[in-house]
């Protein structure tokens, strides 16, 4: 556990002009190395002396991991593009109206303007035993804290729980899950990409990390095709006020509806599993089927069935399935 | 009638430095050399100190001293057992500062905090007053798990004793087997009674017996407690956070050690207290002590994850709440129970608050309040906006709306019904009264502006899965006390120079009050300096800013002060144009013969005048009944003008209360739990209104920090570790302002306070409460009103209502 708060150590601050130049440094660093994007997640750590890495990679004088640009079947964004620029940029808001809304839910404006859209999707979770400092199982050590008889995790997950019970707390992952989004990687050796849905990492799979990524390689960028531009979109975030709060669940959807019925849908839920989950069960049984309230009921109570809430958090199986029923309806009247 | 400055908003004389950012708050300060402090805190809820190894710390280039609890005796003497101070061998609560470092920089203060080694023994621990008085519970003190104040041969003195209580009557207070807690017998330690509560029962039509849980919430103002301090020979200068200048100097001997005449208080701005700062800080010995010992300029600069831990907090209560209404409404019995999470230090006040403002605010027929402080192995506990009045709002409004509700009564009528009016009694054997209640005329005014039968027919329409709910709530506090002293200078340049004592929050009271000085000697305000914030510049005796005392205490002193100078004024002017001083009038700036304004003085005049003659004129004789505090301001001024002091000995006849009624409406969504506020309006009675635009901040403000109390801030502890979590901003969630309507509206009866001389009555603490309880008798409005009495209600508190759900905590169990 942290010791002292609030006072950054000495590390060595790597500042380069290329990718090809960070990920130099990222592979010679290895394990000690910190990739530093807008340092919403980072500064938290390091204030705390949690994390104290020797050196501290800052992507943000790169060029190429900015910016936000039209391609031939989508939009290509810069994993370093503020979240603002990401809700304020028109080709978005336009074809992926959902991504905006769901970036613009993200803490504060004075966060957004700071943080990056990749820092949002790589951050880590917010498990308070283990971002205090506690050598639990996403530690190295060999206890969850928070799946305890006694423990606090009103926040935790209720699906998927291997050892770790920390969730998600991306608001943007859901939204790029149903555009079908792809995660752009570099590392030394090229460049590779993964669907956004393959891009998170469960406990069960490897509890160190959250995301594909290894430790000398950088999230590039993030391509959408245009599958889904246009779509029927909906998104919502629950949390306990409207501003610097991370979600309970969040939930978004993009359909495509022909002759009043569901052609086909994407539906993610966050903040209920180590992972932004992708619904596809729901999507199966809503594809081909009118919308209307009973639909939308009983899909949504299929998709918390195996759900397994821990002793302060029984509460997110309502709210899921109740967001779920409101992504499939979106914004028709009850 | 001439318009008068108060009652007229104006630009406060900090204005100007706020926003161009050149005000110097505590964090603010640097000095020549000066080392920079960082604490280590106790990584356990409660333990002993069994060895500190400081070795490689002190061996590390650019430390220069560690400050120990040891070091503090040394300096300030032994501290008893039951005593806080800045460092401790005894951590009373995870997070409690055990020893601090000083260093050329912070961060290698912080870097030699890591290489000191503490040896630390646990001992048992104890976060929730109820699990620590039942059978057998763990005690949060060696001796005991309750610390009493009594009275000895000798005086006072305060102990520790073991509540327990009994099996049964625990699960009577929690409730079993699917029943909820009803009103316990067990221990208590306050009980009173007042009137026939048995016959009040009887005389019952309609009787609800409740459980209630209000959680501890942290102070969290915007300014954690940073602070500096540096020595010159035996004068300690010291650059605090605090709410109160003046009393920061009188309270230093207890405070740092260091008596009143060798200390010099310098702090302009303070960015908020609500109660946390009033005298000063816990850690400001840690300054004062490493700066002695390494004879230079010390800061300890106070992070936001620290503020959560010396902060302090308002005690949680456990209570229970049995009433009895009859037909019409009226309250012929109020029993009333609260187990008060003390934390572990002193015994607060707020339990015994909470029932003299019960018995104020609904006048019952009958009354019985108990109280049971336990101490709890968690931060400090510290007055908080409204201490005991905002638990009780909060806890008992609900219940008021389910008994109109059942009673088929109007809900505002009922509140009208159990009013309190002019020179009400209340508190044991109702023996204190108010001086003045204008609730009934808040109420009527609150009600046109809401149009009270039209949002009435608001509560309950749906849209689409929101549900419409509106709330209504009233709120009353202390506003004020009397007895000081007010201190003001003419200069030869004909300035009218104001000297203050009291703390600058930014409520702007500290320059309010001095308006009525102004008026009365018809200077403009341009022609006004202020002068706070520095006891080095002369300071009166002026009263903590705490309690809402100081808008009404120090109008008082000040109006004091302003007729000693218009008659000093009248007395110079007669020595030299002859006739007696009561043939001369003040205004316009001269002082001059009724009917011949050619035969007088101009202000400055007045005052180079007072300056050759001296004696009464000049601060070198000064009145009597000045406290030492203002003869030592006095001596700072004396020969620099006409100078007058006086003492407030104006009378008065009772207790003055503010009071605010608050109308909130909600939109609540059924599948999600979300509460979205859509309305928020105040009306309050705190007499004259005396800077409108600040009133309107106090209302509203207020009533945001109350919105955070109902819905957002839980003060989450690990029951296994007894370690919090909710110790910063975004996981303390105090509410936003985009939690809020962008447009809330406020407004006043202005009815003087004939208790004072312009009819003016403190503010700061009833718009919490007021705003808190609206909030939640809106929700209740919307989830119907089985709604569970607890704070905060949160998304899963809702959802697991509005689902028919267990809720995953139990109700009465303190910070879960």
């Amino acid at each position: 556990m942290a010791v002292i708060n609030d006072m950054i150590p000495d590390f060595e601050l790597y500042q380069p002009e290329s990718l090809d130049g960070a990920l130099e440094v990222l592979d010679r660093h290895r394990d000690s190395a910190w990739v530093l994007a807008g340092g919403m997640d980072t500064f938290d750590w390091f204030k705390d002396r949690v994390k104290r890495p020797e050196a501290v990679v800052d992507l943000g004088a790169i060029p190429e991991l900015s910016g936000i640009s039209e391609t031939d079947g989508g939009v290509e964004i810069g994993a370093m593009t503020p979240l603002t620029a990401v809700v304020d940029n028109e080709l978005i808001r336009e074809r992926y109206g959902i991504l905006a809304e769901a970036a613009e839910t993200v803490a504060t404006p004075q966060i957004r303007n700071q943080g990056t859209l990749g820092g949002n999707l790589v951050q880590d979770t917010r498990c308070w035993y283990y971002r205090a400092g506690w050598p639990c199982y996403r530690a190295g050590g060999n206890i969850c804290y928070a799946d305890t008889p006694e423990s606090m995790n009103r926040e935790h997950c209720i699906f998927d729980a291997s050892r770790c019970v920390a969730v998600t707390p991306s608001d943007t992952a859901p939204a790029l899950i149903v555009l079908d989004a792809e995660m752009v990687i570099r590392g030394r050796r090229g460049e590779r990409t993964v669907a956004a849905e393959d891009f998170f990492v469960g406990p069960a799979i490897d509890i160190t990390r959250m995301t594909v990524l290894q430790p000398n390689e950088v999230l590039q960028s993030v391509r959408i095709p245009d599958t889904w531009a246009g779509a029927d979109f909906y998104f919502e975030k629950v949390r306990d006020r409207n501003a610097w709060d991370f979600p309970l669940v969040n939930v978004a959807s993009a359909m495509r509806i022909e002759d009043g019925a569901v052609q086909d849908c994407r539906l993610s839920v966050g903040a209920v599993s180590p992972v932004p989950l992708r619904m596809e069960r729901c999507e199966e049984l809503l594809r081909g089927q009118t919308i209307s309230e009973d639909i939308a009921t009983r899909i949504a109570e299929l998709g918390v069935i195996g759900a397994k809430p821990l002793r302060h958090n029984g509460y997110k199986v309502p709210l899921m399935r109740n967001l779920i029923r409101r992504a499939i309806r979106g914004q028709a009247p009850v | 009638m001439a318009k008068t400055l108060v009652g007229t908003d104006y630009a406060p004389p900090d204005l100007i430095e706020k926003i161009t950012g050149r005000a110097k708050y505590a964090e603010d300060w640097r000095a020549e050399g000066m080392l920079f402090a960082k604490q280590l805190l106790s990584p356990m809820p409660h333990a002993r100190v069994r060895n500190i190894d400081a070795s490689a710390a002190l061996a590390m280039e650019g430390v220069e001293a560690v400050l120990t609890a040891d070091d503090l005796a040394e300096y300030m003497g032994e501290a008893g057992p039951l005593d806080e101070r800045s460092l401790t061998n005894h951590p009373k609560y995870e997070g409690e500062p055990v020893l601090a470092v000083a260093a050329v920089t912070e961060k290698i203060a912080a870097d030699a905090i890591e290489k000191i080694k503490v040896d630390f023994e646990p001992l048992p621990f104890a976060l929730d007053p109820l699990d620590s008085i039942a059978p057998g519970g763990a005690n949060s003190l060696p001796d005991g798990n309750s610390i009493i104040r009594r009275r000895t041969d000798t005086g006072m003195e305060t102990v520790v004793e073991r509540v327990e209580w009994t099996a049964e009557d625990l699960a009577t207070a929690r409730g079993s087997n699917g029943e909820k807690g009803r009103m316990p017998e067990g221990v208590f330690q306050d009980e009173w009674t007042n009137g026939d509560l048995e016959k009040g029962f009887a005389d019952a039509d309609y009787i609800i017996d409740e459980p209630l849980f209000f959680q501890s919430v942290t102070h969290h103002p915007m300014e954690p407690r940073s602070c500096m301090a540096h020595w010159d020979g035996d004068t300690c200068h010291l650059y605090p956070s605090t709410q109160s200048v003046a009393f920061t100097l009188l309270a230093g001997q207890g405070t740092v050690g260091v008596p009143p005449q060798n200390l010099i208080v310098h702090a302009e701005y303070t960015g908020g207290g609500f109660g946390s700062k009033i005298v000063g800080t816990s850690n400001m010995a840690v300054p004062v002590y490493l700066a002695k010992k390494t004879g230079k300029p010390v800061m300890h600069r106070v992070t936001r994850y620290e503020e959560n831990y010396i902060g302090r907090a308002r005690p949680g209560f456990q209570g229970w709440a049995r009433i009895g209404f009859k037909n019409d409404g009226r309250i012929s019995a109020f029993d009333w129970a609260v187990i008060q999470d003390n934390g572990p230090y002193g015994r607060q006040s707020d339990m015994g608050t909470s029932g003299n403002m019960v018995s104020l605010t609904y006048q019952p027929e009958s009354m019985r309040h108990r109280g049971l402080s336990i101490a709890t192995n968690t931060p400090p506990r510290a007055p908080q906006r409204a201490p005991g009045g905002v638990q009780m709002s909060a806890m008992v409004e609900p219940l008021l709306d389910r008994a109109a509700d059942h009673l088929g009564i109007d809900r505002l009528t009922i509140r009208q019904i159990n009013i309190a009016k002019n020179g009400a009694k209340f508190g044991e054997a109702e023996g204190r009264n108010v001086t003045t209640a204008y609730v009934t005329e808040a109420w009527d005014r609150l009600a046109e502006m809401v149009d009270w039968e039209d949002a009435r027919a608001r509560s309950g329409q749906m849209n689409g899965s929101k549900v419409t709910g509106v709330g209504i709530a009233s709120s009353t506090y202390t506003a004020g006390s009397s007895g000081f002293d007010g201190l003001m200078l003419i200069t030869p340049e004909g300035r009218l120079e104001i000297h203050t004592g009291i703390g600058n929050l930014g409520t702007h009271s500290f320059s309010d009050t001095a308006r009525v000085a102004a008026d009365l000697l018809d200077v403009p305000w341009e022609k006004v300096d202020m002068v706070w914030g520095d006891t080095g510049k002369g300071v009166p005796h002026t009263c903590v800013q705490a309690g809402s005392q100081t808008t009404h205490a120090i109008t008082r002193a000040t109006h004091a002060a302003a007729t000693d100078m218009k008659t000093k004024l009248q007395e110079l002017a007669a020595q030299v144009h002859g006739g007696s001083a009561s043939q001369y009038v003040v205004a316009g700036e001269r002082v001059y013969r009724r009917g011949n304004r050619a035969a007088g003085l101009s202000l400055a005049q007045a005052a180079q005048k007072a300056v050759e003659m001296g004696g009464r004129y000049d601060g070198t004789e000064l009145n009597e009944g000045l406290s030492p505090i203002t003869l030592g301001g006095a001596a700072v001024l004396k020969g620099k003008g006409l100078l007058a002091a006086a003492k407030d000995n104006y009378g008065r006849a009772g207790d003055v209360y503010s009071w605010v009624v608050a109308y909130a409406e909600i939109e609540l969504d059924k599948e999600t739990g979300v509460i979205e506020l859509t309305d928020y309006k105040a009306v309050t009675d705190c007499g004259t209104v005396l800077n409108p635009r600040s009133l309107g901040g106090q209302l509203h403000g207020g009533a945001v920090q109350g919105f955070g109390c109902a819905v957002g801030q839980k003060w989450v502890y690990d029951p296994q570790w007894g370690i919090p979590f909710a110790n910063r901003f975004y996981t303390a969630r105090p509410a936003t302002i985009l939690d809020v309507p962008l447009e809330m509206e406020w407004d006043a009866v202005n009815m003087p306070d004939p208790n004072n001389p312009v009819g003016s009555k403190g503010i700061g603490e009833p718009p919490m409460g007021a705003g808190c309880a609206a909030l939640l008798c809106a929700i209740q409005d919307a989830l119907g009103q089985d709604t569970v009495a607890y704070l905060p209600l949160m998304t899963d508190h809702i959802i697991n209502q509005l689902e028919g759900r267990e809720q995953d905590s139990e109700f009465l169990a303190a910070h879960t």
